[in-house]
């Protein structure tokens, strides 16, 4: 019942684990990127594209399917849907000096929009009965266990029995965390993030940074939502299922503290605080409803917490949301 | 490496700060781009319904217009019933916004004033009189309107709490009260049947007359309060520079609260006319993003509530008419946010060419 409660909750949790992670690295170039609910949608129904066009080149037939084309090719697609969708957001941010909270929301705007049109166009193509499109084949291939993972009995459950897009998810934060904190391009980041005009002056290329951060950011966001549709949902992608899930990223952001080394370990609290009102017995469906606000009060209080003990290692990067001009000083 | 040796870059151009563009050449540019952008998305709509040019634009025009020139005004009502909905939530996140004070909870504040005129409606419905129900419902839905928006200011005040995610989370705990409400008066069908009771008058047989009305007044109060008030004057500074208002002697943390208070009801009388003047019913889709929108049409409209009218007609045009467009080629009616997402996104990047310009080096300088 633990490790049911346990795995189940990081399942849950990776999707934001990717979501945070993204917008951590975004937002140590200074920008506060909005637009991560929106990008996570492009990203996992240009999964949901990709892996439906090659299931139908094999013709809908799972032994056809070269396990290897089935997992890299919706990868490939929700990497580069979100990337394009990142570009957009720096290209109008960093080159346009356009206000990144409005572009970020109507980024959002435009993401679910692509999403929800795309996933019924898809609906109406295959002419289903359910508002949903399945494709529990490439799902298959992504939720592979390992094999030994059964044998190690509550321990292999535990810590094996995941699908790999939960073990990139933390190989990926591991990686972020420390490139930020122990390389030279970590610290150049920061830099920017912090104050562009002395990085500027400093000789980093301010605008290449930015760029190639929020893109990174970006692209790893948009895989959580991949995860999420391909994992969590075996492979079952219905409008607006994905919900407010880019909105806790962006809370889990500030829960984590910038620190995608923490944002790991949060990302399964939180997971587990969307999961308490299933857990918990003896609850009507009516308090269910009033325990789904866990995570989003948690972070209200964390939120607040931080601000109060300003504490200079847990603050946000100083230049976060603000645009910089060369020219303005 | 040699550094003397480096070959030095001269870019091709580079971009300055304009000092300031006389304000018809800046609107030039704003009306080019909406007309740009209207084309892009006659295109984009042709482009996946397959229509003809001449009936997409007809098809967007009858979705929004319905029979108008034949007398019929059905549809024209419900066009200005959701401009004011939508205008209406944008009014109210302007003074915060003009104080650079992020608030994006305008969904969850507007959902507790709803909140608070459908609890009005079933609970006191039979025991008020008609005018004194009306009056509850305006009271208890600006304050839980008011009250949602102040806990956010506060902790902005008194501990410098980052007000958007903030407001953003309280957006969803405003979303599970809602549910909630609904799952225990709805008797666990998750919906609420219309209330007849304290339901807003119909002026003349028409339903949508009072909510039009009262943002219309609120439009222009608005207006006289940025711009003529002594507090609107207070806002504008704390907006630009919060050490200037302290130096003026200006209380920053009492500016921060007073409009927060002021946004939050707002909002919360959006919320009253949803559930009394609409809907008469709520559930968590009842704002169905558009405290979202709002804030893109505040920022647009530049921080004037007439400017905000023009931009908010626009916006809710295209949705209604985009939806009406594609769903006439029986295809899914979420194309009409992409089309507002690619407009607002289009309108936001041209705001770079009125306040900067590129200047392109030209070879004889740069042979110097």
């Amino acid at each position: 019942m633990i490790i049911q409660f346990i795995c189940r909750a990081i399942l849950l949790g990776v999707p934001l684990l990717y979501g945070s992670t993204g917008e951590i690295v975004t937002e140590k170039s200074g920008h506060l990127n909005l637009g991560i609910p929106g990008i996570m949608y492009v990203g996992a129904i240009s999964g949901v594209v990709g892996s439906f066009l090659y299931e139908n080149s094999c013709g809908n037939d799972i032994a056809a399917m070269n396990p290897f084309f089935a997992v890299f090719i919706p990868l490939l697609c929700a990497i580069v849907g979100s990337i394009l969708m990142g570009l957009i957001y720096s290209f109008l941010t960093v080159t346009l000096h356009a206000n990144q909270n409005v572009t970020g929301l109507a980024l959002t705007t435009l993401g679910i929009g692509l999403g929800n049109f795309l996933g019924a166009s898809l609906i109406n193509i295959t002419k289903s009965e359910l508002p949903s499109i399945a494709l529990t084949k490439t799902s298959s291939f992504f939720s592979a266990k390992l094999p030994f993972a059964d044998d190690l009995g509550w321990f292999g459950e535990l810590f094996f029995s995941h699908d790999f897009l939960t073990y990139l998810a933390i190989i990926i934060a591991l990686i972020v965390s420390y490139v930020l904190n122990r390389t030279c391009v970590g610290l150049n980041l920061r830099s920017v993030g912090e104050n562009p005009a002395t990085a500027d002056a400093a000789g980093i290329n301010v605008t290449k940074y930015k760029y190639i951060a929020t893109c990174i950011g970006s692209g790893i966001a948009g895989l959580g939502g991949l995860q999420y549709v391909m994992a969590y949902a075996s492979g079952v992608w219905s409008n607006n299922a994905f919900g407010d899930r880019g909105w806790m990223a962006i809370a889990l952001v500030i829960f984590a503290l910038w620190k995608p080394s923490v944002a790991i370990l949060g990302s399964f609290v939180f997971g587990a605080l969307c999961n308490a009102n299933n857990y918990i017995q003896g609850l009507g469906t009516e308090t269910q409803e009033l325990f789904k606000m866990l995570p989003y009060v948690v972070t209200i209080i964390v939120l607040i917490i931080t601000s109060m003990r300003k504490k200079r290692e847990h603050q946000p990067p100083a230049h976060l949301g603000l645009p910089y001009f060369r020219e303005e000083r | 490496m040699n550094n003397t040796e480096k070959k030095v870059h001269e870019p091709v151009f580079h971009v300055v700060k304009r000092d300031d563009m006389p304000l018809w050449k800046a609107w030039l540019i704003r009306m080019a781009t909406i007309v740009v952008s209207f084309f892009i998305v006659g295109f984009l709509s042709i482009a996946v319904t397959g229509q003809s040019f001449a009936g997409t634009y007809e098809t967007m025009f009858s979705g929004v217009f319905g029979r108008l020139f034949e007398g019929h005004t059905t549809m024209l009502w419900k066009y200005l019933q959701e401009i004011v909905i939508l205008l209406s939530l944008a009014l109210a996140l302007t003074p915060a916004f003009k104080m650079k004070f992020w608030n994006c909870g305008a969904e969850g504040q507007a959902l507790m004033g709803g909140l608070a005129s459908i609890i009005c409606m079933i609970e006191l419905g039979d025991k008020l009189p008609y005018g004194a129900l009306l009056a509850v419902i305006a009271i208890t839905s600006i304050l839980a309107g008011a009250i949602w928006g102040v806990i956010p200011a506060i902790f902005k005040a008194l501990f410098n709490t980052n007000e958007t995610l903030f407001t953003l989370m309280m957006n969803y705990i405003a979303t599970q009260i809602i549910a909630y409400y609904v799952y225990i008066k709805g008797g666990g069908s998750n919906v609420i049947n219309p209330v007849s009771a304290g339901n807003f008058p119909s002026v003349a047989g028409n339903d949508y007359f009072v909510n039009i009305a009262i943002v219309t007044v609120i439009t222009v109060v608005m207006y006289i309060y940025l711009k003529y008030s002594k507090q609107g004057y207070e806002i504008s500074v704390v907006g630009e520079s919060q050490n200037t208002a302290r130096y003026v002697g200006i209380n920053v943390k009492k500016v921060i609260i007073r409009t927060m208070i002021i946004s939050g009801a707002l909002c919360g009388i959006t919320g009253m006319l949803l559930v009394a003047g609409k809907d008469h019913s709520i559930n968590i889709n009842s704002v169905g993003g558009q405290g979202f929108t709002a804030i893109l049409m505040s920022w647009l409209g530049q921080f004037n509530p007439f400017i905000m009218v023009v931009m908010t007609a626009i916006v809710v045009f295209l949705r209604i008419g985009v939806a009406k467009v594609v769903d006439t080629a029986l295809l899914n009616s979420s194309f009409s946010e992409i089309m507002v997402g690619v407009v607002i996104l289009m309108l936001v990047g041209c705001e770079f060419f009125i306040h900067y310009s590129i200047k392109f080096k030209h070879k004889k300088e740069a042979g110097v």
